[in-house]
């Protein structure tokens, strides 16, 4: 690893203004991916702000159709939270089955999002439950915050704050862990609002990172049931394709998620 | 350079440290607590789990800075005296280890899963728990054995306290 400087923040206002104030920082929340790239020499920054300890970012709560769950909330807390089991309890699924147990007591839901890895489980959840991403200067909507593999909207020093999920009528996450890192080879989340609308929302699938499967919406949307993505084609053409598994495997894959998805969603 | 301060095994530990300086290496290199192992480096063996406030995690993978403040407890602080803790007595009792590479961080994992499931453990649970700690030596057989022969004790050792 690089040397580096360590600062732990306080408050949302002092990790920003340490930022500020510094070449080339970068925020650390659990560290489960940013420490690995460091210690790869891949990143090297001047100075690492820990938002961990923030109080104001750490925490779960459900408030009417509300789940919003703060930025530095390690997976564990998620999934073991009874406000998240009760209000969203695909979402605590979810949670628990990022990483390893170790990796969910550090890992959090403002790290995993803001790093946007395309095998990542979270983004998938964000973009089918239409959550929005809360920074220190904004509110930004799911659709809108994800932008590629690795690249979201976040701006230079802009900090994540918190998520809030509209709570579902129903919803559902299936996915094929890959066994050695536990990320997804592939996974889908289902989601049915309140209002009757169907979203679907695949991770380590697309070239692009986490996407929508508009085919799979509107099958569930004529019939919510597993049997009803029987039909569905799904074309591999921009699907990623490594030694782990070709575009027609995980083409395939996003299918059977889906259904999996959908019949534990009921 | 930074001062860590940290409880270790219940002693107050105050150690100069580069800021780049990972848990696991302020615990071997600076304070000489070699039973906590590097075995992948890359997060994913789980030969470097200690407790953190009660928690497992991977040392190799959080900064020497991240802790300051927190309680750890290594395998050097499990036993009491020349009592080994339950879990340590049923790896040793299950064969529960061949080289021995893994078992510091297996125990420590092992530890958590029994205090988060209390006796809830099934076999399954266990195998699905230790996904992240990696023995090359054992097919996990006796590991799991191990974990489940400890679970019981533990909860007759609670029972008594």
């Amino acid at each position: 690893m690089y040397q580096t400087t360590y600062h732990r923040a306080s408050s949302v206002d002092e990790a920003a203004s340490l930022f500020a104030k510094s070449s080339e920082a970068k925020f650390l929340s659990g560290g489960q991916t940013l420490l690995p790239v460091m210690k790869q020499r891949l990143a090297g920054p001047s100075d690492v702000i820990d938002l961990a300890k923030i109080k104001d970012m750490i925490g779960v709560e459900a408030s009417g159709d509300t789940l919003t769950i703060k930025a530095a909330t390690p997976h564990y807390d998620v999934a073991s939270s009874d406000a998240a089991k009760k209000a969203i309890p695909a979402l605590a699924y979810l949670a628990s089955l990022i990483g390893d147990p170790a990796v969910r007591y550090r890992g959090t839901i403002g790290g995993s999002i803001a790093n946007n890895d395309p095998a990542a489980d979270y983004p998938a959840s964000l973009l089918a439950l239409d959550a929005t991403v809360k920074t220190n200067k904004r509110s930004i909507a799911a659709a809108d915050f994800f932008k590629g593999l690795f690249t979201t909207a976040l701006e230079d020093g802009e900090i994540i704050t918190a998520v809030s999920f509209p709570v579902p009528a129903k919803a559902g996450y299936s996915k094929m862990p890959h066994p050695a890192s536990r990320f997804a080879l592939t996974g889908v989340f289902v989601a049915q609002t309140k209002s009757g609308e169907v979203r679907v929302a695949a991770t380590g699938a697309s070239q692009n990172g986490v996407m929508r499967v508009p085919a799979i919406e509107a099958a569930l949307k004529a019939n919510w049931s597993p049997a009803a993505i029987d039909s569905v084609s799904i074309p591999a053409s921009g699907l990623l394709a490594d030694i782990h598994g070709s575009a027609e495997y995980r083409a395939n894959l996003v299918k059977v998620m889906a259904q999996r998805a959908v019949a534990a969603a009921g | 350079m930074s001062t860590v301060k940290l409880t270790v095994n219940g002693k107050a530990v105050a150690v100069d440290v580069e800021d780049r300086t990972l848990l696991v290496q302020l615990l071997r290199d600076h304070l000489n607590l070699t039973g906590t192992h590097v075995g992948c480096d890359t997060s994913q063996c789980g030969a470097c789990v200690v407790h953190m406030d009660g928690r497992a995690v991977k040392s190799c993978t959080m900064l020497a800075g991240q802790a300051d403040g927190a309680s750890i407890t290594t395998i050097e602080g499990i036993a009491k005296g020349d009592e080994l803790h339950p879990m340590q007595a049923a790896f040793r009792d299950n064969h529960g280890l061949q080289c021995g590479y893994c078992t510091p961080g297996m125990i420590m994992s092992a530890i958590d899963i029994v205090q988060r499931h209390g006796g809830q453990l099934d076999e399954a649970t266990v195998r699905h728990e230790l996904e992240g700690n990696i023995c090359r030596c054992t097919g996990y057989h006796n590991i799991v054995k191990a974990v489940l022969d400890a679970a019981g004790r533990m909860k007759v050792a609670q029972a008594a306290e």
